[in-house]
């Protein structure tokens, strides 16, 4: 393209408009999606006098008191086995459910595969206000209530449907020759699905695996509704607990907030483009 | 492989010696099909499809949660027309929907249209953009409560360098700021997201084109009305629709930070049912609140479905 209008250049009057507005205009942007969390790393960094007198700029003086005060009194010893818990138990669970369901729709010839696809964009799409309420009294009479077992089991019905749509679209794609061998041979569907689905389609599991795993992290709505225990709570809820209890020292709930995203961050820099796709696949699932 | 399908091929051949083993195949395949499909169906109907079909049942009875409901018929629905919070609450949802269809819908496509006429730094721009999305609303929210501080935040920063006007405003603590804060927030976690499904949209815009309206002498302003809006309609359509839901069912910023608060001032249906429920230990009138709303957004989807087949370009 620069070198058609350099080409064309002495017969067009109007030159090829320069990118620089555009630049300028991207990197404010850039300063407002990031602007927060670099204030969320300054705060984290200074005592509460320090806020007082320097509300939002870098830290003069930093210290590093906050981290182990917040993880002490924010009881992140807890939540965050709690969280990972919660994340690892929605991940596998995801990964089986929907691994077996997509299988089930793009190899094992269901009949009326139609009707479940339909099924589960509309499961994915229905909002919690139209089942939070006898589901959270269903729970309570199950025992299910102020368990993380109830919580994961929750997730794996929330994240499934998108999950397995995305697999399915996934494992469409692949050739079958190699699972019509496996099957002469006379292996089973489990089998099948283990050793040669499996290793073949593990970008796919990894995509679900991302962003079912993600929301279980971040989650916080039903996290809120179906767990009172303090020693039961994941991070996302305890940490607006803990927030609200020391809201003027925003020294200690900056360095609590760093601790709960900094794994979401570093795994978000290492995958960047999965997380991208995924997410944004998820957007479009509706 | 060739060969492997041809051995498939006569072992399902029916009046082959080999016959019934195909059945016998068919019929296994079947049952693992089921099989497969029962972890999900069975989660599904547990937490989704079953409660949501009680929530119907509730929705027309008077019922605390425990215990026996009371069939009241329509009751419950008589109750939230004359109910005021209901109306107050709609009108935030309302006014929720406005802001939503135009900031972060603006933001998006003028940010995907900037992002598709660059090369280098693209993918930095996409990945910066896109982290607010993908952290943990609470953290988020606690951010922007800490920058929005009346005492320590922007206000005391900018007094400090000689700008006081915005010294000591409570914005989430306002009777008149709090939902357009809340909505700030929201936005700011929000717009990226749709940056990158415009963006999307947009790569799939043949460069041709653009470079046809450029040599009509197109400026950028009629690039994008004439070039871009047209080829990505499907998406803006889409994200339209979503926003439109979202804003109806808007639940977790709003109930993070102010709780619908103060004295009501960012309420929204989500959050009243939310407390008609958990706090006031009205299930029957908070099953009527749910169901009128997802009866609401089903609506809008199905006007949308509705015009599309009566040939709008919608």
């Amino acid at each position: 393209m620069g070198g058609l209008s350099a080409a064309t250049g002495g017969r067009r009057s109007q030159r090829e408009p320069s990118k620089a507005p555009y630049y300028v205009l991207l990197v404010l942007l850039a300063i407002f999606a990031i602007g927060p969390f670099v204030v969320l790393l300054f705060n984290s960094l200074k005592t509460n006098a320090e806020i007082g007198r320097n509300p939002l700029g870098p830290p003069l003086s930093p210290v590093f008191e906050n981290f182990p005060t917040a993880w002490s009194q924010g009881g992140f010893a807890t939540t965050m086995v709690n969280s990972a818990i919660l994340t690892v138990g929605t991940v596998v669970g995801v990964c089986v459910i929907a691994g077996m369901a997509a299988y089930a729709m793009a190899r094992l010839d269901l009949p009326g595969t139609d009707v479940v696809l339909l099924y589960l964009f509309v499961a994915s799409a229905l909002p919690f206000q139209l089942f939070l309420v006898p589901l959270f009294f269903l729970w309570s009479s199950l025992s299910l209530t102020n368990t993380l077992l109830g919580l994961i089991i929750i997730y794996w019905a929330i994240f499934s449907p998108f999950a397995t749509l995305l697999l399915r679209s996934y494992l469409v794609a692949l050739p079958r020759g190699f699972e019509d061998a496996a099957r002469v041979d006379g292996a089973t569907e489990l089998q099948i699905l283990l050793r040669v689905i499996l290793p073949l389609s593990w970008p796919g599991f990894l995509t679900i695996a991302l962003v079912s795993g993600l929301g279980a992290w971040n989650e916080y709505f039903f996290a809120l509704t179906f767990i009172q225990d303090n020693s039961l709570k994941p991070v996302t809820t305890s940490f607006n607990a803990f927030q609200s209890n020391f809201s003027r020292d925003w020294g200690l709930t900056s360095a609590a907030g760093i601790i709960i995203i900094l794994p979401v961050v570093a795994l978000f820099l290492a995958l960047q483009r999965r997380f991208i796709s995924g997410l944004t696949a998820g957007g479009l699932k509706g | 492989m060739e060969v492997n399908e041809q051995t498939l091929r006569s072992a399902a051949r029916p009046g082959s010696k080999d016959a019934s083993a195909g059945r016998a195949l068919r019929r296994r395949r079947l049952l693992s099909a089921w099989l497969f499909m029962l972890p999900l169906l069975a989660v599904n109907v547990l937490v989704i499809l079953g409660p949501s079909v009680a929530t119907v049942y509730y929705s027309f009875t008077e019922w605390s949660g425990i215990g026996p409901a009371e069939w009241v018929g329509l009751q419950n629905y008589t109750d939230i027309l004359s109910d005021g919070d209901f109306w107050s609450a709609l009108s935030h949802n309302l006014l929720w929907t406005v802001i939503f269809l135009t900031v972060p819908i603006g933001m998006g496509l003028g940010g995907a249209f900037m992002l598709s006429q660059i090369t280098r730094f693209q993918m930095i721009f996409r990945v910066l953009f896109f982290i607010p999305y993908v952290m943990a609303s609470v953290v988020n929210a606690a951010i922007w409560q800490n920058i929005l501080d009346p005492d320590r935040g922007i206000g005391s920063t900018l007094a400090l360098l000689g700008i006081p006007w915005l010294e000591g405003v409570s914005f989430f603590g306002s009777q008149a700021l709090a939902l357009p804060a809340v909505a700030f927030v929201d936005n700011w976690h929000w717009w990226g997201f749709v940056v990158l499904l415009f963006l999307t949209a947009l790569q799939s815009v043949d460069k041709e084109l653009y470079e046809a309206a450029k040599m009509d002498g197109a400026g950028r302003w009629q690039q994008f009305v004439n070039v871009t809006i047209p080829g990505i309609r499907a998406t803006l359509v889409f994200v339209v629709l979503m926003t439109i839901i979202g804003s109806l069912l808007v639940f977790d910023y709003i109930y993070i930070i102010t709780q619908g608060g103060p004295a009501g001032a960012s309420e929204v249906v989500g959050t009243l049912m939310y407390k008609e429920a958990f706090a006031r230990f009205e299930a029957g009138y908070a099953a009527a609140l749910g169901l009128g709303m997802s009866f609401l957004s089903g609506l809008i989807v199905m006007i949308f479905i509705y015009l599309r087949r009566k040939g709008w370009e919608v």
